[in-house]
């Protein structure tokens, strides 16, 4: 299995520091019609192609609006959904066709945080049996241990291991979120997928949960692959960021080059949209204001998804589908640049070009 | 006069498991051409203290005052409100999908609304209408007046709640989350619009949200609130350069990106209180790192700290902004006023 796994180009890091690789991945939801007779009309184009590495320990962000399938890729890496097509290979393994029973053991090394803290949680069960899930679901351990265990758990995420006994409606949402940690992290797993962990707190708790999943990375040696549509939060937790547009990721970079030098004119406007919590910067900030809405991805536009909403597209851009490319030199030939900044675009944003904002 | 002048607002609740006292006694006002920023988090009492003023607070039991353009807005009769809603203060909601009509066209509900204020014939509603859909960017207008609002995208529907909103001209907008329900770039768009539209109308803006991003863009003025009492107003720059109050200077160390952020967030410890039990004293000094003893007995009210910038706060009025300085004389006052029984909040909760 591992032989047929595709080598990162040479060069770059040894290749068992990647505790994900995924290649062409491709999730299509089909669209049924008919009550009887149902037969499929069309496909919704949720993630489509994407090629994608999470080092060991890093925190790698995904950022993109609503629709651009950020959820679907992380549930596509987890296998959560089956994929349509293309490889996820964790930590050596293929797992993308693996049935049930055989991902039984992945699961433990794999769990996920998700957005709503009210809807994770079924509010007829106790705290303690909810965290105790993973323990009874795999037999790691029974009765006073598995107890015990759970306990341990909750005081390492800063819950009260009294309450064991309650229901989740008598917590808070920060407090929730908080039972959601623990019981992704009853089994050590190697890696979190962090779906929109904290949109649905307030900025107070927030920043509690984003400081305790860190200290937790710290002192466990996690991996997170974390996903929220807010900018400043992706900065502030992750190593690298990669940027996702209507099924495609269209740009990836270490988090400092991509905010300060965004290539993707996507990236570029996504950026300069996304609110600023000073007024001084808002001032002096140029906004790009895209023109229109995200394109239905049932019927994404041809060549490059982004072309029609681009300030800098051209001809080619609506037929040459572009691939992720190190820098920003086009010309055949030109030296490959070894930060790891890759983007889809034909025509990059250069550094200190300003992008006219078409409104 | 301003144009709205709000004094000492209550709004309470009577429910099964007690009072819930969601505003208790606020003062603001708003004049034309200005725009101010109401800051809080959930159940801080920010879209309760604005809506009740039109009537929008359902089953609330409201006291104080609130003069629009000089009448006292909380004795009006329903009819006598139902004619400012509209035509003097306007609302915008955080869902559109939820404002609009769905069985309606769009178009067919600003034209209804625009009837219902003024005699007008429909060919003149329905122009209007379809102008007013041009002006706040829906591409051709003509044509889209005639949808339904589910044949319009999210930030579409925001523009045309906009739109409604601008039917009659009003003198105010209150406008309730308007884009948290957005994208960033549709956000951006539906900012710039609102912005832009104000200073061609000279209304008066409220500003509701949690987003201190957006208070950032839009506001010149901002009002932060905690637990139904405003507990900080100020000019836009010096609510995020040189807050008083612990609990605006928390909430900017808690966001990525802010003035106050440097490396690691600190968060604040522990969550809002019950607005049914609230906390005695201070309602903020269960979360406060700088409680002192008269925290816990005497609640502060609204103080001059600076230049049209007022706290509820007894930390001397000098100790404004986020310098190291002024970090380390706040826990010094605080603590020399302190006796050793007093519990202060610590790290996370």
């Amino acid at each position: 299995m591992i032989e047929d796994t595709p080598q990162p180009p040479a060069g770059t890091r040894p290749a068992d520091d990647d505790l994900v690789r995924a290649t062409g991945v491709v999730k299509y939801f089909p669209i049924r019609r008919g009550i009887i007779f149902k037969h499929e009309i069309g496909q919704v184009r949720a993630v489509d192609g994407v090629d994608l590495t999470v080092r060991r320990g890093e925190t790698l962000g995904l950022v993109g609006e609503t629709g651009c399938g950020k959820s679907t890729l992380a549930r596509c890496l987890t296998r959560l959904y089956p994929l349509t097509a293309g490889q996820v290979v964790f930590d050596g393994t293929d797992i993308s066709t693996l049935n049930r029973g055989q991902l039984r053991p992945f699961r433990r090394d794999v769990q996920m945080i998700f957005q709503d803290p009210y809807g994770s949680l079924n509010p007829r069960r106790r705290v303690g049996s909810i965290i105790g899930d993973p323990f009874a679901i795999h037999g790691v351990a029974d009765g006073a241990e598995r107890k015990r265990k759970v306990q341990e758990l909750m005081e390492l995420v800063g819950l009260n291991p009294e309450h064991y006994n309650r229901f989740p409606a008598d917590f808070s949402g920060g407090q929730r979120q908080r039972i959601g940690v623990a019981r992704a992290l009853a089994l050590r797993p190697k890696l979190i997928v962090c779906d929109e962990p904290v949109s649905a707190l307030d900025v107070s708790i927030q920043a509690q949960i984003i400081n305790l999943l860190e200290s937790l990375q710290d002192d466990f040696g996690l991996t997170y692959v974390f996903i929220a549509h807010d900018l400043s939060v992706v900065e502030h937790v992750s190593d690298r960021v990669g940027v996702m547009y209507l099924g495609r990721l269209v740009e990836l970079a270490e988090v400092d080059e991509l905010y300060r030098h965004p290539h993707h004119p996507y990236t570029v406007a996504l950026l300069s949209a996304a609110g600023t919590p000073d007024p001084n910067k808002a001032r002096k900030r140029e906004r790009i204001l895209l023109t229109g809405d995200v394109p239905s991805p049932i019927d994404p536009p041809s060549g490059c998804r982004f072309h029609p909403r681009c300030p800098k597209a051209r001809d080619r851009c609506s037929v040459d589908d572009p691939v992720l490319m190190p820098g920003t030199d086009r010309r055949p030939g030109a030296e490959p640049t070894g930060d790891g900044h890759v983007t889809a675009c034909h025509y990059p944003v250069l550094p200190g070009e300003v992008l006219a904002g078409r409104t | 006069m301003a144009l709205l002048e709000v004094r000492d607002l209550t709004v309470e609740f009577p429910t099964t498991d007690g009072l819930v006292k969601a505003v208790r006694g606020v003062s603001f006002e708003v004049d034309s051409g200005e725009t101010l920023g109401i800051v809080g988090e959930s159940g801080s009492g920010k879209t309760v203290c604005t809506l009740s003023l039109i009537g929008l607070a359902g089953g609330g039991r409201r006291g104080g005052q609130a003069l629009f353009r000089g009448q006292d807005l909380l004795t009006m009769s329903a009819d006598e409100l139902r004619a400012v809603r509209g035509a003097g203060i306007a609302a915008i909601f955080q869902d559109p999908l939820s404002s609009l009509h769905p069985l309606y066209r769009v178009g067919w509900q600003i034209v209804e609304m625009i009837r219902s204020h003024e005699d007008v014939s429909k060919a003149v509603a329905r122009k209007r209408a379809i102008d007013l859909l041009g002006l706040v960017g829906i591409p051709q207008p003509a044509r889209r007046v005639d949808d339904y609002p589910h044949q319009f995208s999210g930030g579409m529907r925001q523009r045309a709640m906009i739109a409604m909103a601008l039917a009659l001209n009003p003198d105010l907008v209150i406008a309730d989350e308007p884009t948290t329900a957005l994208d960033a770039t549709v956000q951006a768009q539906v900012i710039d619009l609102m912005v832009r539209l104000q200073k061609e109308f000279h209304s008066g803006l409220i500003m509701i949200t949690h987003d201190l991003g957006v208070v950032a863009d839009i506001a010149d003025r901002v009002l932060v609130m905690y637990a139904g009492k405003a507990v900080e107003t100020a000019e836009l720059d010096d609510v995020f350069y040189h807050p008083h109050h612990p609990y605006t200077k928390g909430l900017l160390e808690s966001i990525p990106g802010a003035s106050g952020t440097r490396g690691k967030l600190r968060p604040i410890p522990g969550s809002p209180p019950s607005l049914i039990r609230l906390p005695s004293g201070c309602s903020f000094h269960p979360r406060c790192r700088y409680v002192m003893d008269r925290c816990l007995t005497d609640e502060p009210p609204l103080m001059d700290v600076g230049a049209a910038h007022r706290s509820a706060c007894w930390l001397p009025a000098t100790l404004s902004g986020l310098a190291e300085g002024t970090e380390a004389q706040r826990m010094k006052v605080a603590e020399a006023a302190r006796s050793e029984d007093t519990p202060v909040a610590e790290g996370e909760s």
